[in-house]
Parts: structure tokens; C-alpha cells; sequence
């Protein structure tokens, strides 16, 4: 029984889970009470443990809310609220999940245009390439919030300008995959289709496209959740109407912690949630090319 | 050797002639374009030609022997590429008179970054040498750590693994204010986010580099009745060499974006990420694009230092031996 327990990734999860949970709210009662120790003895009360505990997971603007305040939070902002209002958790995820898409669409494409000519074509990639690896040392997402100001300066708002973040980011994994993918047919099958007198059109719809997918969709899940970053980081300048970033820091501005925990927690699970879908669209797609799941 | 022909010659050396006429021309007063547009007729002929150049080039680089000059080759073909984007830019610019708060021209920004070298410095080693350092020590030391503690323990890595794959589709930077509350204003909340942020890539990246040695390896280890130490001394470390190295070098550049980020919540009056901000409410935007180059070099070179000291230490991989 152990033993079998002992190999189960179920099992493994929840012991981690809970031992996090429990170190959660361990810290949650030594960050929160030092403020809490402060405010007793400035107003000369007695205190107890048992008080100081329940004050702990009480407050109004802990310095670590407890899980069960987040899931308050989240509840009440994603329930509760109607979901046009500005204080629905929906609605700032829908706004962050318009720019995400967008951008991961146009980056995918890029990345795929970007890797198809340095394939084909030998100077575009000496000259290319390097810069295609060159971009990524470049912190852009530092500067994100600067092109959102810009662009915003010249009445340019809205999805467009977060989507480019986004794109800038997710361009990268795409177009190092597909490169390496449509360069990974056999040889022997290259030279079959060359006895074909197929034309390069031909090599490319029936080999190299269909050997790349796997790749493609690899990188696929490491883009979007770099989109996923790229508009969230996006929205953070005061210049965004809203969405999970504008979230984050208004919840900064006026020390509402819990709101912050509570837009980083959607964050994660949109983010888990994108990836997954890019996995189940990667298992139909290989199913309906034959590929052994 | 596959020559050049003569045609071609001609276009790389009218396109020459075309980038530094564009060039003499917009050096005046701005707005040439707006008020001579037949000039713009040089620019596609100096793409065509920097084109052909680079063709060139890559034909040069094929049809050569030794090992140095190849270097100088591929290092030369992007270097032109590089410069015409630069001309371009530069180019439009000055010859539309683009207002210097949309996009400064290149020039302006070097002069720009030459001037204010010494508040560049200190932003620099406020943001770079305190946070982006001491976080990227502490987060890839721990997540390297214990990667090594849970290498022998499968039921750790089950509970551990799952959560470092969630956490890398996590937009981590967002615990950035949440950081700034609870360490202060100054560079230790910034170090605390980069160490959050580079703790889990390398976690995996070691964990699955561990795992990666050779069983032939490991059985011959075994032969020589290795104790774990030396099995992990001479086997699963160089193996895994590869892999902490990728980590590495990806979280080089996730320091710098985490310490910058983490400045927008809240820092002294230094710091590259306070300097942008601030920056683009005065709109001196040629400073901010000093402070962008700052943070590009930074990252490119310490990008390029770890990608040589990898080279140094993986020589013997066949990754790096197919490069030459």
C-alpha cells in the first residue's frame, strides 16, 4: 500500500500541494503579526496567541493573505460581480486574453514566415539568424510599458500595441523550433522525394511542413505563455484601461493585496489553461496526420 | 568557388553610393523626404545592393578554407544587415522629421549615450551589479541545489516537477509589487524577484540534465564500484553540463527583465527601470532608448560570456564540435 503510494504521481502532487499550503499559512501568521504586534502595543491591548493568530487570517491588508482569502476574492470577483463590471476579474481576464491571442497569432506567423526563408535561403539566414537570437538578450519586456506610452502618445490604444509585445516574444521560440523542424526530414526521404522530380513547393507541403509540426507545436506551448507575459507586462503602464496587468498594479498602488493574489492566481491559470489547449490541439492534429499519439 | 558576376558587383557598389548619398542628403535640416520625396528613390536601391552584399558574402564564406577568416565572414553578414537597419532608421527619421518623442534617430541616441554615460553607470550598477547579480546567483545556485538534493528522491521530483512546468507558463514578474512590499524600496525586493524568477528553469533544466547521462556511463561507473559522489562528479554533471547551461543563459536574460520590471513598482531614485519610467513621463525619450541600449548590451554580453565559458567547459559535446 505505501509502496504503491510512494509511486503515484497523485499522491506526490497533494503531499506538495498541502505541505504549500501549510508553509502558506505559516508565513502568512510571521509576516502579517510583526504589523499586527505594532498596532496592539501602540494601543496598550493585551494580546493572546489565539488572537493574534485570528487576526492574522483576518486582515483587511495582510502583508501575505491566506489562501482562503484569495479564494474569497476570487470568488466574489469572479462570481458575484457582473462581468462588464470593472471590478469582475472576467472582464480584465478577457481583455488580457484579446491581446494574448492576437499577438501569439501574429508571432506564430511571423515565426513560421521568419523560419521558412531562413531555410530556403542561405544569406537570409547568415544574416538573420543571429539576430533572431540577438533579440532575445534584449530585455524588451522592460520596455514594454514604453511602447505602450508611445504608440498611446499617437492615439494608437487599445489591443494593438500589448499584442506586439506579445508577438515581439513569442516570434523567438517559434521561429528556432521551425527552423530546426524543417530542417528535420531524413535524408532518405528528401531523396525519395527528389527521385519524385518533386518541385520545392511539393518538398515542402508533403515533407518538410509535416515533419515540423511536432516542433512547431512545441514551441507553440513556450510561445503563448510568453504572450501571456508579454500582454500582462503590457497593460502594467497607467496608460491601459484594464485588463490583469492594470490589475496588478492599481492593487499595488493602494496596498489591496489580496487583489493582487487574486489577478496573479487567474494569471497562472490562464496561462496553464492556454498551454493545455495548444497540448489537445497538438494530440487532434497528430491523430488526424496519423501519428501515433 | 562560385564567382560573383559583374552585374552584381555594379549594384553592391550603387548601393554604396545610394546609402552614403541618403545619408548626406538628411544630414541638414529634417524633413528632406517630406519635401523632396524623388530622394526616396535611393533607399530601395541601397537595400538591393546591401543585399546582393550580403550574398556575397555568404558565397565568400562558403568558398573559404581557413578557420579565422570564416569567423570574420559570418560575423561580417549581419554586421551589414545590422547597419542598414540602422540607416534606415536613421534615414526616416531625419528625412520625415519623425518628432524626436516618437522615435529618436540612432545618431541621437549614441550622442545621447555618450553624454549621460556616467547616470547611465549608476543606474547600471544600482540595477545590473546589485539586483540582477545577487538574484541570479541566489536563484541559480538554489534551484541548482536542489535539483541535486531531489535528483535520488522520484517521489519529490513528482511533486516538485509539475509545479516548476506550471510555474514556467506563470507570469512571474507579477509578484513583482507583492516583492517591493514585503523587502523595501531598494535592490534587495528587485534581487528577490530575479530569484524567483531563475529558481525553477534551472531546477528542471538540471533535474532533466541529471537524468540525461549515458546508461553505458553510468553502468561503467558501476564496474568501477563508484560511490555517488564520483557518479555524479564524472558522469551526471558533465552531462548535464548542456542543460544547466541553456538555464543559465535564459535566466541571464529573465534577471534583467525581473530586476527592470520590479523598478516600475517602487525604487530609489536609481536604477535603469526607475530611469525609463521616469524618463518617458518627461518624454526624453532619447534617454530611454540610451538606457534600453544599456540594458541590450548588458544582456547580449552576458548572454555571450556564458555561451563561451559554456563552449570552454562542453567542448567535448557533439553540439559544440559540429560548429567548429
Amino acid at each position: 500500500m505505501f509502496k504503491s503510494l510512494q509511486k503515484s504521481q497523485a499522491a506526490a502532487l497533494t503531499l506538495m500541494v498541502l505541505a504549500l499550503l501549510v508553509i502558506w499559512y505559516i508565513g502568512a501568521l510571521w509576516l502579517n503579526s510583526d504589523l499586527l504586534i505594532n498596532g496592539y502595543e501602540r494601543r496598550n491591548i493585551d494580546w493572546s496567541f489565539s488572537q493574534l493568530v485570528a487576526d492574522a487570517y483576518s486582515m483587511k491588508r495582510p502583508l501575505l493573505p491566506t489562501p482562503d482569502q484569495i479564494g474569497a476574492e476570487l470568488y466574489k470577483s469572479i462570481f458575484d460581480t457582473k462581468i462588464d463590471s470593472k471590478r469582475s476579474l472576467v472582464y480584465h481576464s478577457g481583455i488580457t486574453l484579446s491581446s494574448t491571442l492576437l499577438g501569439f497569432v501574429m508571432g506564430g506567423l511571423l515565426g513560421i514566415l521568419l523560419a521558412i526563408g531562413i531555410v530556403h535561403n542561405r544569406t537570409l539566414e547568415r544574416s538573420l539568424m543571429p539576430w533572431v537570437i540577438t533579440s532575445q538578450t534584449i530585455p524588451i519586456l522592460a520596455i514594454a510599458p514604453m511602447i505602450i506610452v508611445v504608440l498611446g502618445a499617437l492615439n494608437f490604444t487599445g489591443v494593438l500595441p500589448k499584442a506586439i509585445i506579445s508577438m515581439y516574444l513569442s516570434f523567438f521560440p517559434v521561429t528556432i523550433g521551425m527552423v530546426k523542424g524543417l530542417r528535420a526530414p531524413d535524408k532518405l526521404h528528401m531523396e525519395l522525394l527528389a527521385t519524385y522530380s518533386a518541385s520545392g513547393g511539393q518538398l515542402f507541403r508533403k515533407l518538410r511542413w509535416p515533419t515540423a509540426l511536432p516542433y512547431l507545436f512545441a514551441s507553440l506551448k513556450v510561445a503563448i505563455a510568453a504572450s501571456l507575459v508579454g500582454a500582462i507586462v503590457g497593460e502594467l503602464p497607467t496608460g491601459a484601461q484594464g485588463g490583469l496587468g492594470a490589475r496588478l498594479l492599481s492593487g499595488s498602488y493602494y496596498g489591496q493585496t489580496v487583489q493582487i493574489w487574486a489577478a496573479l492566481i487567474v494569471a497562472a491559470v490562464l496561462g496553464a489553461v492556454l498551454v493545455a489547449l495548444v497540448g489537445v490541439l497538438e494530440r487532434k492534429i497528430n491523430r488526424r496526420m496519423g501519428v501515433a499519439a | 568557388m562560385k564567382s560573383i558576376r559583374m552585374s552584381h558587383w555594379l549594384l553592391i557598389a550603387l548601393g554604396g553610393w545610394a546609402l552614403l548619398m541618403s545619408l548626406w542628403i538628411t544630414a541638414g535640416e529634417p524633413g528632406t523626404y517630406s519635401r523632396q520625396p524623388l530622394w526616396i528613390a535611393l533607399v530601395p536601391l541601397m537595400l538591393i545592393g546591401g543585399w546582393f552584399a550580403m550574398d556575397a558574402l555568404t558565397a565568400l564564406g562558403e568558398s573559404l578554407n581557413s578557420k579565422p577568416a570564416i569567423r570574420a565572414v559570418n560575423l561580417a553578414i549581419p554586421a551589414v544587415f545590422a547597419a542598414l537597419i540602422l540607416v534606415l532608421w536613421q534615414l526616416i527619421v531625419t528625412g520625415f522629421a519623425v518628432p524626436q518623442v516618437l522615435l529618436p534617430a540612432p545618431s541621437t541616441i549614441g550622442v545621447t549615450f555618450i553624454t549621460e554615460l556616467q547616470t547611465l553607470a549608476q543606474d547600471f550598477a544600482q540595477t545590473w551589479l546589485k539586483a540582477v547579480l545577487a538574484g541570479w546567483i541566489i536563484g541559480c545556485g538554489s534551484g541548482f541545489a536542489v535539483a541535486l538534493l531531489i535528483d535520488r528522491s522520484p517521489f519529490l521530483q513528482k511533486g516538485l516537477l509539475p509545479i516548476g512546468n506550471i510555474m514556467s507558463s506563470i507570469p512571474i514578474v507579477g509578484i513583482a509589487p507583492i516583492m517591493v512590499m514585503w523587502f523595501g524600496f531598494d535592490w534587495q525586493s528587485k534581487a528577490a524577484v530575479v530569484v524567483i524568477m531563475t529558481f525553477f528553469p534551472m531546477l528542471v533544466n538540471t533535474l532533466a540534465g541529471l537524468h540525461a547521462s549515458d546508461n553505458l556511463h553510468l553502468n561503467l561507473l558501476h564496474t568501477y564500484a563508484g560511490n555517488r559522489r564520483q557518479t555524479l562528479w564524472y558522469v551526471q554533471l558533465p552531462a548535464a553540463l548542456p542543460f544547466i547551461f541553456n538555464a543559465l543563459k535564459l535566466n541571464s536574460t529573465l534577471a534583467l527583465i525581473g530586476a527592470i520590471v520590479a523598478e516600475f513598482f517602487g525604487t530609489p531614485i536609481v536604477g535603469m527601470g526607475f530611469r525609463i519610467s521616469t524618463e518617458v513621463g518627461r518624454m526624453n525619450m532619447d534617454m530611454v532608448w540610451a538606457t534600453i541600449l544599456v540594458a541590450a548590451l548588458a544582456g547580449s554580453i552576458s548572454y555571450g560570456l556564458l555561451a563561451l565559458l559554456e563552449r570552454r567547459l562542453t567542448f567535448w559535446h557533439p553540439s559544440t564540435r559540429a560548429n567548429g
